[in-house]
């Protein structure tokens, strides 16, 4: 048996260790590792309520917002605000704005070159290759425009100074695609370069700037006469580029790579998925959600009511002290430090050894995974007739059954339809804010009193490009007194629990073949697949609280 | 007359187009604050062989390289194919594990002192560094290391300048600047994250003159830092007359007024976002109805916030 150590994994955001062991050319086990901590959960202590979504979106700045997002709706929740309809809904187009820049990215930047050789694409044919793109792309490119592309490349790699593509795995056997199929796919590696410069600028016609918005807080958005036409105009031409883009280009891609790649749909599966749910479209919740809230467990497709009491942590092989997992609302998490923390040296030989700074969330005890694959599932039985429709068309147009879903290739699939329906739901969205405006409702705010005499506490759950995203709050006397964040990442890439059970990438990847031990490029496509995002995940923890208090239900 | 600007050669072969090409000399001769004239200069620097760039992230969030790949003059494909020789970047590289720490150790070694080091993100220094750690080596080791050996080091973002978010009290991880982690004087581009045109702008300064821009006392080159947020913001007229938005949503709101009375902190940062705006213009903090929380001054987590509550 072979352990192999691939640390940095790049192409994320964060910084992620991933260990496996190796045996008969499969992984039989696997350690995933977070290797940086910051605290920012402790930083939020004695704060002003109302800066901890600026505070908490620091977590990120590839899923910037999104914390943003919780974090008001934590403080909502904690001060029983409710807001606007417009605040609702220009936060609800903003999410999906976010979503419609973060996906593509995710396929073509950070996941596309596992599957993806550049340096074959220097043999492809142009005038194959332009045939190729005809035939699957909606946006072909003629032989000429394949010479230049080739030209390009070529003379890039002439120049002997390969940049961020050096030392890669190229000519890996575990490459599939042909020349041509590459030679397109970098084409569309730099259009994308390109669009998700667009698509940002939709998250900045109502949030200022991105990364890290600044056009909303707890009470519902700062813009006001910003709500004109020009600029709702603006959203929606951008709005109906990006859904283009997805659609002709982003779409027809997965597709593509897909029918290369069919093994992929019974490589790295899970069997547990949690959704929180999102995008409100009235003003109950969960009740109003457009993607709904809901669970999937032991790969049957039925759904399971979510009770975010169930939700636990647990810091077994965390470096943190505690030995029992605890509901995110029961803060009770302390750093290991000085000789206790042994330098964080990953410890993945002794079966009580701590490895990562993430923790352990479980839902029911369970493992799950969370992301576009669970929304998709959970949407899929939860009744939502778009997203049923599109999963059902892609699973035909690969001639793949639903169970194609639980793997690597199903994830990468399940993200590009979450974008494309996200994207047009977007559009009716739109629409309902222009009729609200028309019926002379201006309101995007609510006041409400913050002083030395509120307390209060509540939880935002969102679920975000990344998955299942919750924020917990205590206020006490108008100031944060306990904070807590459990993301998306520390869902999926978080270690082994209490009862030995592994985290969702963990699992995912025992199983995966891997050719070439020292180039161990099989990995990357399944830990890739999930689109970690560690930053934000190494930093849940609360060390300073013993607090216990009540959990509040909504 | 001065002659025409030649096309360099080996931006031809590459497909880039004359129109683009002259679109990023002239934008950086604007955004540097230069005359038209230096225009050729700039053409002519970023012709010879692209520089080679090591870019870190150490504790950050990863906000600046995205703010970095939504540059348009030039567009980021043609920074990293015909400007730059991007050699190390997490976040974007193709290589893993051994391959990518391999890239890192062989630029070092055989480009010392020639290469440009970024960096993105603060070092946390407390137990020897052990909170931060890439390919088993902290990530003070790792910093240390690669800024001594470069020609010059950038700063980008609040983080790697001042020390950032994590830094915010009661800091858990001590976590410093680079400069005061490693002793290395460093040019500082910060804010939350930096405007993408004034990331290019410094790097091409570099690459024109061969030295770095004029700097301010915090590292932070004047042309973009050498302004107010107050002084060029297009609020100013309703502060003068004393027009403020009292609370959100209000009447003041919908008409624009001066945020002062809710938080700005606009006349305390100096950065030239009312000039440059975000995302190609399309907007800024200050232009969708929200205070300027200060972002670009040092320890603004503290030294700013609370950030709704009026200063003035």
């Amino acid at each position: 048996m072979a352990r192999v150590v691939v640390d940095p994994i790049p192409r994320i955001e964060g910084h992620l260790r991933i260990e496996v062991e190796i045996a008969d050319g499969k992984v039989k086990d696997a350690w995933s590792s977070g290797t940086l901590f910051r605290g920012l959960e402790i930083i939020l202590q004695g704060r002003d309520p109302r800066d901890a979504h600026l505070l908490t979106q620091r977590s990120c700045g590839v899923c910037t917002l999104v914390h943003s997002l919780a974090s008001v709706r934590a403080v909502e929740d904690a001060l029983k605000i409710q807001i606007p309809t417009n605040a609702r809904i220009v936060r609800n187009l903003t999410h999906a704005a976010q979503n419609g820049h973060d996906h593509p990215v995710h396929f073509y930047q950070l996941c596309a070159l596992d599957w993806v050789d550049v340096v074959s694409a220097l043999k492809a044919d142009p005038k194959k290759a332009a045939e190729l793109s005809d035939k699957v792309s909606g946006r072909p490119q003629s032989k000429k425009y394949y010479e230049g592309l080739k030209g390009k490349l070529k003379a890039f790699v002439d120049s002997g100074q390969l940049g961020p593509f050096a030392n890669a795995y190229w000519g890996h056997p575990a490459y599939k695609l042909p020349p041509e199929a590459n030679l397109m796919a970098v084409g569309h590696y730099l259009d994308n370069l390109r669009q998700q410069v667009y698509a940002a600028q939709m998250t900045a016609i109502w949030g200022a700037k991105n990364p890290h918005l600044q056009g909303h807080l707890p009470g519902g958005v700062t813009v006001i006469e910003q709500l004109d036409a020009d600029r709702i105009s603006h959203y929606l031409f951008m709005l109906r580029e990006q859904i283009k883009f997805v659609e002709e280009v982003y779409v027809p891609d997965v597709l593509a790579v897909a029918s290369f790649y069919k093994d992929w749909f019974k490589i790295g599966g899970n069997k547990n998925f949690l959704c929180y749910g999102d995008f409100p479209e009235g003003d109950k919740e969960p009740d109003t959600f457009y993607f709904p809230r809901g669970a999937l467990v032991d790969g049957k497709l039925a759904l399971v009511p979510v009770d975010p009491a169930k939700i636990t942590e647990d810091v077994k092989c965390s470096w943190y002290e505690g030995d029992k997992p605890l509901n995110p609302a029961v803060g009770e998490t302390k750093p290991l430090g000085g000789d206790q923390l042994k330098g964080a040296v990953p410890n993945t030989k002794d079966k009580d050894g701590k490895y990562t700074w993430l923790k352990a969330p479980r839902y029911d005890g369970k493992a799950m995974e969370v992301g576009p694959l669970a929304q998709c599932l959970v949407s899929y039985v939860g009744g939502n007739k778009e997203i049923k429709e599109t999963v059902d068309g892609v699973l035909k147009a690969l001639d793949a059954k639903p169970d194609a879903l639980f793997s690597t290739l199903g994830r990468i699939g399940a993200r590009a339809i979450k974008c494309l329906v996200n994207l047009k739901r977007a559009e009716k969205w739109t629409m309902d804010l222009i009729e609200n405006i028309k019926k002379g409702d201006t309101k995007t705010f609510t006041d409400y009193k913050l002083d030395e005499s509120v307390n209060g506490q509540g939880f935002g759950l969102n679920d975000v490009a990344r998955g299942s995203l919750g924020h917990w709050i205590n206020i006490e006397k108008g100031k944060i007194k306990n904070y807590q964040q459990v993301v998306p990442s520390t869902w999926n890439l978080g270690p082994r629990d209490n009862a030995g059970q592994k985290g969702p990438v963990e699992n995912a990847l025992i199983g995966t073949p891997v050719a070439d031990p020292k180039k161990p490029l099989e990995i990357l496509r399944t830990v890739h697949s999930f689109d970690p995002c560690i930053a934000c995940a190494v930093h849940v923890i609360d060390p300073q609280t013993n607090e216990v208090y009540k959990f509040r239900v909504s | 007359m001065d002659k025409p600007i030649e096309m360099p050669e080996r931006l031809v072969e590459k497909g880039v187009s004359r129109r683009d090409f002259m679109k990023f000399c002239g934008l950086m001769a604007t955004v540097l604050g230069l005359p038209m004239s230096f225009v050729p200069r700039i053409a002519e620097a970023a012709a010879k062989t692209r520089p080679t760039v090591v870019w870190l992230n150490n504790a950050e969030c990863t906000g600046c390289v995205e703010s970095f790949i939504r540059t348009t003059h030039p567009w980021i494909a043609d920074i990293v194919l015909d400007v730059i020789d991007l050699a190390y970047n997490e976040t974007i590289m193709a290589a893993a594990g051994d391959q990518a720490e391999e890239i890192l150790k062989k630029t070092v070694a055989e480009q010392k002192g020639k290469y440009i080091c970024i960096c993105e993100g603060a070092i946390p220094t407390k137990d020897n560094g052990a909170y931060g750690q890439i390919h088993g080596k902290t990530m003070l080791e790792m910093t240390t290391e690669v800024v001594k050996n470069a020609a010059a080091t950038i700063c980008v973002g609040s983080c790697s300048a001042f020390g950032g978010v994590q830094a915010a009290k009661p800091n858990p991880t001590e976590a410093k600047s680079i400069s005061a982690a490693t002793g290395v004087k460093t040019v500082n581009i910060p804010g939350c994250p930096p405007n993408a045109d004034n990331m290019v702008a410094t790097v091409v300064h570099y690459l024109l003159l061969g030295k770095l821009p004029a700097l301010d006392d915090k590292g932070r080159p004047l042309f973009a830092y050498g302004y107010l947020i107050h002084d060029n913001c297009e609020r100013r007229g309703h502060f003068e007359n004393e027009e403020f938005v009292k609370v959100f949503g209000d009447e003041g709101a919908a008409k624009g007024y001066c945020l002062a009375k809710v938080g700005c902190k606009g006349p305390d940062t100096f950065n030239n976002c009312p000039k440059i705006k975000w995302n190609q213009g399309t907007n800024w903090p200050v232009g969708a109805g929200h205070p300027c929380i200060g972002c670009s001054e040092p320890d603004f987590w503290d030294a700013m916030a609370p950030f709704y509550v009026a200063k003035y």
